[in-house]
């Protein structure tokens, strides 16, 4: 790229203003979007890790018929634990964390919009996982599954605890993830390269900003919901006890309501980075940029109109069940489209077989099957044979699993350079890579035999005789492979960050913007802002590119862009470092738990927030209006 | 001929994995045979599409393949080829929405139709879903002829069955993969559930919406008879229990009704009448106890009277701790209540 004429000087001006301070107060009160999103993307694969390794225990009781290696009390609340932790506490936050990474780098800004808000959110998230592995290790982990059905969960029949911490972890996270849906819609609308407009807007951006949306929209509804719950629970209101004129059913949709989104929530980020790494590995960009942007938002629409078809055995009206089936099978037009689209980018492209790419292919081979075992579960009568056995995990890993968790660490080989100024291992990247998908398809391919075999879900034992005692012998041994191959992903990861071949600045020769900076990428992320003129800005870049200048080198400004043409408006000051999203947050941190045991925690704790927040937004500096002219003054495109 | 299909699949599992009580695919109701053809045609497509797409990913994978670095990419590539594409992703779209229109309609087909109301005068059962059994309710016009049964269900070949699904504390699924697909029995409403049985047989049926403790522990088995066995079954269930016949027997009632055992069950005929817990005056009629967790047989019986938690930890059932004397007399009594 071009390399406008900033000293070394500059540079150093600009790092020593936007580096994170050190010591243990400068780490927790960054605000360096970079340092906040690797916290959140390293805590959510610590809970991945414990989850999976919770998995691991279950198959090992399931292994064979009436095992006695887990109690029942135990199997639960760990096929509980599991569950949350991987909807609630890694997948959702993976992914949003990693779009808080490579949003800023990848759309040319400097750090997201409100980072102090970014560092709250961490810290929220944060303690709602220590709170959920806290009380499974004090053996208060919730039991009632995932979404935790009343009146099972209500105060009758699930009494002490287990079911508030449960209800309460809900609330951290949903808090965590509006927080960050905010972050990155305001950052996309507001902070782009001048010239990256939205038919140039990277697929992963995109995807970024649907999935946002649809946190705002699904989020608020769970939260709400699990706080009727807990109120249910606490202080006796009767939203879900059928027999003070409550309803059970209605539980169920408020809570799929969401539920059904959050899937795409989870989903829709992943096709994103399917999107981000393909031009690299197949030498041109996406095919069909606007056909893909239209589908992930006509997923992102439809998503909210199926939530019934996870209800289809409550028995609601034949009407109702036939619209769920239509709008379930509606939505694999769009997805279709999508994969149409990535096969011709491939069957045009040159492809270079690379461990990312590797990751994208085996979404073609294991996400298909768990589509089209969706399409059986949306047929209703055929659903009400197969849906709560274990017909019901085989879809959902491989749905979640080939959808979302291979893309994932795809895109997390792709960018892990970006980070770290280091490649993955190549040859360890491989074995992990065929080791995992060996492993899931062994785990979760005899699932659907179980499944056809009679098997229900969530049961911690069966008895011999019922032919599901091979299949399910098979799972756990695939189970077993799993946790080899993440083990040699780790060993890969620690090798690499020790060791590891040095990237340079775009090991890929890759397209989008971001592989123009150094790796890793310096705390300022641009030390000049590109003007994009295409929709692989590092390939068309070049020494005479346009680039802005007028950006301060001693106070933390980013660049604000008009919406539509984007066009530069103003430099904005951001906040810098403080201390007092943290305290904020621990001051929630506080109410929340509080709120399991007494309702006094809300008075009580509602002042530690306030003094939070008031420390948080204690004015500073003032801008006169004078000084804003001068802010839009500065700035100048140049080159162009 | 489809639902052969699923049939074959059948023979193979169940010949790999040791026989299969409890599988949709192997269906012994009219609705269930429904829908197993109606699973192997979706299940032919799904696969079929699955060959179809992976296969033209792996024919692109090997058209152009190159591996040297550094190529130059094709920033923007020729917009003829790019047009032909466009084309091919467009009618890809088309096909796959036409078949999702079919897809669309043979459910609802199916769906109305294994769902729809029997022409001729069914038997009616209400079902009530309790932690961890199953109280089955057979009910008759005439309120007298009414009688109440546990954890197994009688039903004549090709008289339809219109269960009635309700719980009385939390959401349970009553599930028979042979007759027809599950309905979940919730609290405050009451769902309803077809099936017509066309062949005789014993099959398992279990709950299928997590319940608790011991969900893996509530199954229950219904017998698929012919009219005249069923009629004989409906008799003798009518009957309240005979007294004892011989002094251990009767040893063995006056055990039952000394201790905790009539606050949960009740026995017609017996001064019993718990209703907590499963009714008892045909219990030695039934094939399993403990709701589908056991055989039927004095160990299990003695074993599980003694202490339940041993073989369903969790249950409702206090352990009740007695001699040996006591027991003896008490299985006696209870084996008698064919």
């Amino acid at each position: 790229m071009s390399a406008p004429a900033l000293t070394q000087r500059d540079l150093l001006e600009l790092k020593r203003t936007w580096d994170t301070p050190r010591g243990f107060w400068g780490w927790v009160s960054s605000v360096d979007h970079k340092v906040v999103a690797i916290r959140y993307v390293v805590t959510a694969f610590v809970f991945f890790l414990l989850a999976g390794a919770l998995a691991l225990l279950m198959r090992i009781q399931l292994a064979g018929p009436e095992n006695h290696f887990l109690s029942p009390d135990l199997y639960n609340q760990f096929f509980t634990t599991h569950g949350t932790t991987m909807m609630f506490l890694f997948a959702v936050p993976v992914m949003e964390a990693v779009g808080l990474y490579m949003v800023p780098l990848l759309i040319g800004t400097r750090n997201v919009a409100f980072p102090r808000l970014n560092n709250f959110g961490y810290w929220v998230y944060l303690m709602g996982g220590v709170l959920m592995f806290a009380g499974l290790f004090s053996n208060t982990g919730p039991d009632t599954g995932w979404f935790s059905y009343v009146p099972l969960a209500g105060p009758e029949f699930s009494p002490g605890k287990r079911v508030d911490v449960w209800a309460q972890m809900i609330t951290f996270t949903e808090i965590a993830a509006l927080v960050s849906a905010v972050e990155i819609i305001a950052t996309v609308f507001k902070q782009r390269a001048p010239g990256m407009t939205f038919r140039r807007l990277p697929l992963f951006v995109w995807a970024m900003v649907i999935t946002s949306f649809m946190v705002i929209f699904a989020m608020p509804v769970v939260a709400t919901a699990s706080q009727m719950l807990a109120m249910d629970r606490l202080i006796d209101t009767q939203f879900f006890n059928p027999a003070e004129g409550g309803s059970a059913i209605l539980w169920q949709h408020l809570f799929w309501f969401f539920g059904h989104p959050e899937v795409y929530i989870i989903f829709i980020p992943a096709l994103g980075m399917i999107s981000a790494i393909l031009p690299a590995m197949v030498r041109r960009p996406v095919f069909g940029h606007r056909a893909l942007v239209i589908s992930m938002i006509a997923v992102g629409f439809l998503s909210f109109a199926l939530w019934a078809h996870h209800m289809f055995a409550t028995g609601l009206p034949e009407g109702a069940n036939m619209l769920f089936a239509l709008t379930s099978g509606a939505i694999a037009v769009p997805t279709g489209i999508q994969i149409f689209c990535w096969i011709a980018t491939i069957w045009s492209g040159r492809p270079r077989f690379q461990v990312p790419f590797l990751y994208v292919l085996a979404f073609f081979f294991l996400f298909i099957i768990g589509g089209m075992t969706g399409l059986l579960l949306a047929a209703v009568p055929v659903d009400l044979q197969v849906t709560d056995t274990y017909f019901l995990p085989a879809h959902i890993h491989y749905v979640l699993i080939g959808g979302a968790v291979f893309p994932l660490l795809g895109a997390i080989t792709f960018w892990f350079p970006k980070a770290t100024g280091r490649l993955l291992d190549e040859r360890l990247g491989r074995w992990s890579f065929w080791l995992l998908f060996i492993g899931v398809n062994l785990t979760f391919f005899p699932m659907h035999v179980s499944a056809l075999l009679g098997m229900p879900r969530r049961v911690y034992t069966y008895l011999p005789g019922l032919g599901w005692t091979l299949p399910n012998a098979l799972s756990t041994l695939g189970s077993m492979v799993i946790a080899v191959a993440l083990l040699v992903l780790l060993v890969n990861v620690a090798r690499s960050l020790a060791a590891g071949q040095v990237a340079g600045d775009d090991p890929w020769h890759a397209d989008s913007l971001e592989w123009t900076i150094p790796s890793p990428a310096p705390s300022y992320n641009y030390a000049v802002i590109p003007v994009v003129e295409g929709i692989a800005p590092a390939w068309e870049r070049s020494e005479s590119s346009p680039y802005v200048t007028g950006l301060s080198t001693t106070v933390r400004e980013v660049l604000l862009t008009s919406v539509e043409d984007v066009e530069p408006e103003s430099r904005h000051e951001q906040p810098g470092p403080t201390i007092w999203p943290f305290v904020a947050a621990m001051a929630t941190t506080g109410l929340i738990y509080g709120l399991i045991f007494t309702v006094w925690a809300v008075p009580i704790g509602a002042v530690f927030v306030t003094i939070g927040l008031i420390g948080w937004a204690w004015p500073r500096r003032g801008h006169s209006p004078d000084e804003f002219a001068e802010h839009v003054a500065a700035i100048t495109v140049e080159g162009a | 001929m489809i639902r052969r299909l699923g049939e074959v699949a059948f023979a193979v599992l169940a010949a790999a994995c040791g026989g299969a009580p409890q599988s949709p695919l192997n269906p012994a109701g009219a609705e269930a045979r429904e829908v197993l053809t109606l699973g192997a045609i979706y299940t032919a497509l799904a696969v079929l599409t699955y060959v179809l797409v992976n296969t033209v990913l792996v024919l692109g994978l090997r058209r152009r393949r190159r591996t040297v670095l550094p190529e130059v990419p094709e920033v923007a590539p020729a917009e003829e080829d790019e047009r032909r594409l466009g084309r091919k992703v467009r009618n890809a779209a088309i096909v796959t929405a036409l078949i999702l229109a079919v897809y669309v309609g043979a459910t609802w087909a199916v769906e109305a139709h294994v769902t729809s109301s029997p022409s001729t005068r069914p038997i009616t059962i209400q079902v009530t879903g309790r932690q961890w059994w199953w109280e089955m309710r057979y009910q008759d016009s005439v309120p007298s002829q009414t009688f109440i049964t546990a954890n197994e269900l009688h039903v004549p070949v090709g008289r339809p069955v219109v269960m009635l699904l309700q719980s009385e504390d939390v959401i349970h699924s009553f599930w028979v993969p042979a007759l027809n697909g599950k309905k979940d029995l919730v609290p405050g409403k009451t769902n309803r559930v077809v099936f017509t049985p066309r062949e005789a047989g014993t099959f398992r049926g279990q709950c299928a919406e997590f319940c608790g403790f011991q969900h893996a522990h509530m199954a229950f088995d219904v017998v698929v008879e012919s009219q005249d066995a069923y009629d004989a079954w409906v008799a003798a269930q009518r009957t309240p229990a005979p007294p004892p016949d011989d002094s251990l027997a009767a040893r063995g009632q006056q055990v039952f009704l000394s201790k905790a055992c009539p606050t949960c069950h009740a026995i017609q005929g017996a001064r019993a009448f718990g209703s907590r817990g499963p009714d008892l005056t045909h219990v030695a009629s039934r094939q399993s106890l403990a709701a589908g967790t056991l055989p039927n047989t004095r160990g299990h019986l003695a074993g599980w009277i003694v202490d339940p938690g041993r073989q369903k930890p969790g249950t409702r059932m206090p352990p009740n701790p007695m001699s040996g004397e006591e027991l003896e007399a008490l299985l006696a009594y209870l084996e008698g209540l064919k």
